[in-house]
C-alpha cells in the first residue's frame, strides 16, 4: 500500500559529513549515514547529541554548514553553483520535502481542520491530486492506522496517540519515499505509546525506508535493521540492535545504554 | 424568600432612585438653561446629518478595509527574513504609530498640495485614514500570526507547501480568530477618528454638524443628535462583531470545500469544542 517511488537503486538517504552549527556552538560534527530502502534505521543518544538535528537537516527544515545530504539521489536543499553549494530555490526545497514525510513530537495537526480534512490538504494543494481520489486514499489511511471513524474529528477531540496516527497518515498521503519520525511518542501518555508504535511497526514490515529518532528501545531492538549511536554530535558506533544492546563496544555507547535500560 | 435575595433587591431598587434623581435634576438644570428638547427631534433626521453619516460610514468602511489590506502586508514583511523589508514595515509602523492622525490627514491634504500633488479631499482623507490604519492593523496582525505554534509551520513545509501556501492555508486562518477581536476594536475606534477628517473639510458626520450647529445656534441639542448617530454606528459594528463571533462557532456541517471563512469557522469551532469537553 506505501508504494514508495524509489528512483534508483542506490541508497534512500546518504549523509556525508553534516556538520551544522547554532551560533557558535557545532551540534553536528561530520555526520555520514546511508539508508538503504526499505530500511529502518533507529538513533539513539542522550538529549542533546545532535539526533533531532540531524533528522531536521535530511529534510531541510534545518540548514547545513557543511557536507552533504542526497535523498533518493538528490542533492537536499543545495545546488551546486560555481563550484560551491547554494541554497535552493524555495520551490525546489518544497517539491523535495513533498517526497519525504515527516512525523513531529508535538503532532503539529492543523487544529482548524478535521482528521480527514490534515490528511488531503497536502495532496490536494500540493500534489494537486483530485478531491475525490484523495479523500479515497485518506480513507484508506485511516483504515489503515484504525481510524476509521475519526475522520470528521477535530485534533483536539482526539487523544494523543490518534493525533499522533492521523499525523503519521497525513504524511503517508503524500506516498513519501521515506519517513522521518522525530520523537512521535515523547508526548504521549505512557498507554498511548503503544498504538503509535505499531503502526510504525507496520509499516517498517511493509517495505517504507525510514529513520527513527526515539528513546523507545523495545522498538529499536524489535524493529531497526540498524541502530545507530549517537553523542555530541557524532555518530559513535552503529550495527544491528542485537550488537549494540547486548554487545556494544564503545565505552560511551554502554554507559548511555546502562542509565536508560 | 431568601434575606440575601431581598437585599440585593432592594439595592437595585435605591441604584434605580438614585439614576431617575441625576437624570431629573440633568433634565431640570438643561430646561432651566434654555435647552431646546424640541430641536432633538425636529433635526434628528436632518438631511445633512444622514448625508454626513453616510460619509463617515464611507470613510470608515474603506479605509479600514485597506488598513488591514496595507497592515497585513506590513506584517508579513516585518516577520520576513529579508531586512530591507523588516526596514520599510518597521519604519512606516514607527512613523504613523508616532505621529498623529490629524497631521498626517492635513499633510496629506493641503501638505502634498503644496509640492503639487493634488489630491481631491476625500481621496486625501481615505489616505491617511487608510495609511495610519495599517500602522496599527500591522502590529495585531503581526501578533496574531506569531500566536501560531511554529509547529504549525514546520509541518505545513514539511508536507511540501511552500512558505506562502503555509502562510495562506495553514497559519493565517488560525491567527484570523486572534486576530478578528481587535479589529473590530479598530473599527469602532475608526468611526470615531474619521471625525478628524473634519479638519480638512470633508463633508462627514462631525463636519455637517458644524454647518447645522452654525445655521441654528444649537451647540449642545446638536451634538446631542451626533453623539447619538455615532453610538448607533458603534453599537452595530458591536452587535456585527459578536454576531460574526458566534456565527463563526456555530455547530454546523462544514461545506463540501470550506473556503478561506470556512476554515476559520473550522477553527473557532474545534477550541469549541475543546471547551465542551472540559
Amino acid at each position: 500500500m506505501t508504494n514508495a517511488v524509489i528512483p534508483n537503486q542506490g541508497p534512500i538517504v546518504q549523509a556525508q559529513d553534516v556538520h551544522k552549527r547554532f551560533g557558535p556552538t557545532e551540534v553536528l560534527r561530520g555526520i555520514d549515514l546511508t539508508v538503504n530502502p526499505a530500511q529502518t534505521v533507529v538513533l539513539i543518544g542522550p538529549s542533546g547529541s545532535g539526533k533531532t538535528t540531524f533528522l531536521r537537516c535530511i529534510n531541510h527544515l534545518e540548514k547545513i554548514q557543511g557536507g552533504r545530504i542526497y535523498v533518493g539521489g538528490q542533492l537536499i536543499g543545495y545546488r551546486e553553483e560555481g563550484g560551491g553549494l547554494v541554497e535552493d530555490t524555495e520551490r525546489n526545497i518544497a517539491a523535495q520535502r513533498a517526497r519525504i514525510g515527516m512525523v513531529f513530537q508535538r503532532f503539529n495537526l492543523f487544529p482548524h481542520m478535521t482528521a480527514l480534512e490534515n490528511i488531503i490538504e497536502a495532496p490536494v494543494h500540493v500534489k494537486k491530486t483530485p478531491k475525490a481520489e484523495a479523500t479515497a486514499r485518506a480513507k484508506e489511511l485511516l483504515r489503515k492506522v484504525g481510524l476509521s471513524d475519526k475522520a470528521d474529528r477535530y485534533p483536539n477531540q482526539l487523544s494523543g496517540g490518534q493525533q499522533q496516527r492521523i499525523a503519521i497518515a497525513r504524511a503517508l498521503a503524500m506516498d513519501p519515499m521515506l519517513m522521518l519520525f522525530d520523537e512521535a511518542t515523547s508526548a504521549l501518555d505512557p498507554e498511548l505509546v503503544g498504538e503509535v508504535l505499531k503502526v510504525m511497526e507496520q509499516l517498517a514490515h511493509e517495505g517504507m525506508s525510514m529513520v527513527v529518532v526515539t528513546h523507545e528501545m523495545g522498538f529499536a531492538r524489535e524493529v531497526a535493521d540498524r541502530v545507530i549511536f549517537m553523542d555530541e554530535g557524532k555518530l559513535v558506533e552503529e550495527g544491528p540492535p542485537a550488537q549494540i544492546f547486548d554487545n556494544p563496544q564503545q565505552e560511551r555507547t554502554q554507559a548511555f545504554l546502562s542509565r536508560i535500560l | 424568600m431568601d434575606s440575601r435575595v431581598t437585599r440585593r433587591r432592594l439595592w437595585t431598587l435605591v441604584a434605580l432612585v438614585v439614576v431617575a434623581a441625576v437624570l431629573v435634576w440633568v433634565y431640570l438644570r438643561l430646561t432651566e438653561a434654555g435647552f431646546d428638547w424640541g430641536f432633538i427631534p425636529a433635526h434628528f433626521f436632518d438631511q445633512t446629518l444622514i448625508q454626513g453619516a453616510q460619509m463617515t460610514i464611507f470613510l470608515s468602511v474603506v479605509a479600514q478595509f485597506f488598513g488591514i489590506l496595507l497592515g497585513l502586508i506590513a506584517a508579513l514583511m516585518k516577520i520576513s527574513k529579508n531586512p530591507t523589508l523588516v526596514a520599510i514595515s518597521g519604519f512606516y509602523i514607527w512613523l504613523f504609530r508616532g505621529t498623529p492622525l490629524l497631521v498626517q490627514l492635513i499633510v496629506f491634504a493641503t501638505g502634498l498640495y503644496q509640492i503639487g500633488i493634488h489630491l481631491n479631499l476625500i481621496t486625501a482623507a481615505l489616505l491617511a485614514l487608510s495609511i495610519n490604519e495599517g500602522a496599527y492593523m500591522a502590529e495585531i496582525v503581526r501578533g496574531g500570526i506569531q500566536s501560531i505554534d511554529p509547529g504549525q509551520m514546520e509541518a505545513a513545509k514539511s508536507l511540501g507547501m511552500t512558505y506562502g501556501q503555509g502562510m495562506r492555508r495553514v497559519v493565517l486562518p488560525q491567527a484570523a480568530k486572534v486576530i478578528l477581536p481587535p479589529t473590530g476594536n479598530e473599527f469602532n475606534n475608526m468611526l470615531k477618528s474619521s471625525s478628524l477628517a473634519s479638519v480638512i473639510s470633508v463633508g462627514e458626520l462631525l463636519q455637517h454638524a458644524g454647518d447645522l450647529n452654525h445655521l441654528y445656534f444649537k451647540t449642545l441639542e446638536t451634538f446631542a443628535i451626533v453623539s447619538c448617530y455615532y453610538l448607533a454606528m458603534t453599537t452595530v459594528v458591536t452587535w456585527g462583531q459578536s454576531w460574526m463571533e458566534n456565527r463563526l462557532g456555530e455547530r454546523k456541517a462544514l461545506e463540501q470545500q470550506p473556503g478561506f471563512w470556512g476554515r476559520v469557522r473550522g477553527n473557532i469551532l474545534s477550541t469549541r469544542s475543546a471547551l465542551d469537553h472540559r
